[in-house]
């Protein structure tokens, strides 16, 4: 099998599993973790970051940020699967004693920040790149996003103080799906398309199907290696919801809940294995 | 030596001197400057930067750096932090319950230091607001010498904390070579009978001063309190406040909204009730007036008169 079969199998895996833990815990926001599966099966299943699952703090690694905290639950069984923690801990996703919270924060080994508030991670992001060039690290910083989180200012804050700083280990993902909370982005501020704008912050910008591995190694792969002093974005075009078609129709998709007897219809009728 | 200096120059001065011997050190401003920043800029440039009017990403680069192993100090109109406070409380308190962050907010213009500035630089609500965050350690020094402290207790312990400086000249309160221990939260400046002045900042200058004119009609103590969180140690300021029958706390910042007399409210009601408390600071409005600060006080009946009133009784 080669790698970008390899990681469709692996993200449709990935798929049902973020489906099952919704399941568990309702309050996970379904469809905003739908939509970034493939950016996190890639990411960390591509062949390209470097960590150390017995050591998540480990100095060689590469960062992740989760910035679009509350759609990343999709890293509960990818990191689980790597040795970050005993799988045996997904069945008590949002539970009292587990440190598997709805929304994945710090206590998670192997996320690195606590991000239930979106339009943080950028510019922690920048502090922690700034810090790796100081230290004459050659590790990279990779930020996940979504579209609507573009909306906060301070991530602008970050957008314009990455470019002027040259923090070329800077790589942010921008998982584009195109509807936040109360609907469609483009109904509530127009701000795509957002390659434009990062590009005239002077970002190098790569536009990708960001549910397709293929594309998302390649840019995943350019954003890593190119020499260039701009950071990098890959902007990944994504569905809300993806693969479960009452929610990639819905605009109010975000606050969609299923129950298991319906994630138990669903895993068989549209995401079979 | 007596001379008259701003808590930010000592601390710059001081920083200075750290960063030649920590390599670790880093200064983050929101664009505000000062003459002993110069040096820093220029010889420490690689651990320098003007974030720009940015103080949202201050705080965001501060704890990306901090996570990397920096001990960081950031640098801004004390007012304008409030525009960051969810990062300050996301990173700085709520994420150092798994991992603190060494980050220290310098919080420049306490008060009304910028009192010709108008109300939206009046920093009245600060202590209220950085109290009710677990984590952050708040810091009020009342003069320079104390001040410069702050840099030993960033590099010898963890976590973050905000350091609310004044603005203006002041003299030093502490000898240079006798300073006080800031984890020690407060200093008794003076014992005294009957009542006690808890003051802390700007205020403990007004205090001295009323006690000074006022001579030996009134033998009132009086307390420094320059650790404004909940991170000193109960039982030593009670035992200071113990022997007076009236306790008089005295900020520059609103009262009834969390602050200094809240604090000591909330200690003595429990651990020694009896005690007669009088609060004095900003009545909880805004002042729409330029003027000198002492203005400012009696417009908020907690200057000169006011205190003076309250230690004599009339």
């Amino acid at each position: 099998m080669n790698r970008i079969d390899f990681l469709r199998t692996k993200a449709h895996r990935v798929r049902r599993e973020t489906l099952r833990l919704h399941a568990l815990a309702p309050g996970i926001r379904i469809a905003s973790c739908l939509s970034a599966v493939e950016i996190f099966t890639t990411l960390y299943h591509g062949g390209l970051l470097s960590f150390r699952a017995d050591d998540p703090h480990w100095e060689g690694r590469d960062r992740v940020i989760a910035s679009k905290g509350h759609g990343s639950v999709a890293l509960y069984p990818i990191l689980s699967e790597l040795g970050f923690f005993d799988p045996a801990e997904l069945a008590r996703v949002g539970t009292p004693h587990s440190f598997l919270g709805v929304i994945p924060d710090a206590l998670v080994p192997g996320i690195e920040t606590t991000n239930g508030s979106v339009g943080h991670g950028p510019g922690v992001a920048c502090g922690m790149a700034l810090g790796l060039k100081r230290k004459g690290g050659r590790q990279r910083v990779y930020v996940v996003v979504g579209d609507g989180e573009m909306n906060a200012g301070a991530v602008w804050e970050a957008v314009a103080f990455a470019s002027f700083h040259r923090l070329d280990n800077l790589i942010l993902i921008i998982d584009d799906n195109r509807k936040s909370i109360l609907g469609l982005q483009e109904e509530i501020l127009g701000l795509h398309p957002l390659g434009d704008k990062l590009a005239a912050f002077r970002w190098h910008v790569d536009d990708v199907d960001g549910h397709d591995p293929d594309q998302l190694l390649a840019a995943l792969t350019t954003a890593r290696d190119l020499e260039d002093p701009r950071p990098r974005a890959i902007i990944a075009h994504t569905v809300k919801g993806r693969g479960i078609a009452a929610l990639e129709s819905d605009p109010m998709s975000h606050v969609t809940s299923f129950s298991p007897e319906e994630v138990r219809r669903l895993l068989a009728e549209e995401l079979p294995p | 030596m007596s001379a008259h200096r701003t808590m930010r120059d000592a601390l710059l001065d001081t920083l200075y001197r750290d960063m030649k011997e920590h390599d670790g050190l880093f200064l983050l401003s929101a664009d505000l400057g000062a003459p002993l920043l110069d040096p820093i800029r220029r010889d420490f440039s690689d651990r320098f930067i003007n974030v720009g009017i940015a103080e949202q990403n201050m705080i965001n680069v501060a704890t990306g750096l901090a996570m990397e192993g920096y001990t960081v100090f950031t640098m801004a109109i004390a007012t304008f932090y409030l525009r960051a406070l969810e990062q300050i409380r996301n990173h700085l308190a709520m994420s150092a319950t798994i991992r603190p962050v060494n980050v220290t907010m310098l919080a420049i213009g306490a008060g009304v230091s910028y009192n010709l500035s108008g109300p939206s630089h009046h920093c009245l609500e600060d202590i209220g607001i950085m109290r009710s965050l677990p984590n952050v350690t708040v810091v009020s020094p009342s003069d320079w010498v104390s001040a410069q402290q702050v840099l030993a207790l960033a590099r010898e312990t963890p976590g973050a904390r905000y350091v609310r400086l004044d603005g203006q000249k002041l003299p030093p309160l502490h000898a240079e070579d006798a300073p006080p221990r800031l984890l020690d939260g407060f200093c008794e400046l003076r014992r005294g009978r009957g009542l006690c002045i808890i003051a802390t900042g700007h205020m403990v200058h007004l205090a001295l001063r009323v006690v000074n004119k006022l001579g030996d009609r009134v033998q009132p103590g009086v307390i420094d309190l320059h650790i404004l969180s909940d991170h000193l140690d109960p039982p030593r300021l009670l035992a200071a406040l113990a022997p007076y029958e009236t306790l008089v706390t005295l900020e520059e910042g609103f009262i009834g909204k969390g602050g200094v007399d809240q604090m000591i409210n909330d200690l003595v009601s429990i651990y020694l009730p009896g005690k007669q408390l009088i609060s004095l600071g900003f009545t909880g409005q805004y002042s729409f007036t330029s003027g000198s600060r002492d203005h400012l006080y009696d417009l908020n009946q907690c200057g000169e008169e006011a205190l003076s009133a309250v230690l004599t009784g009339c």
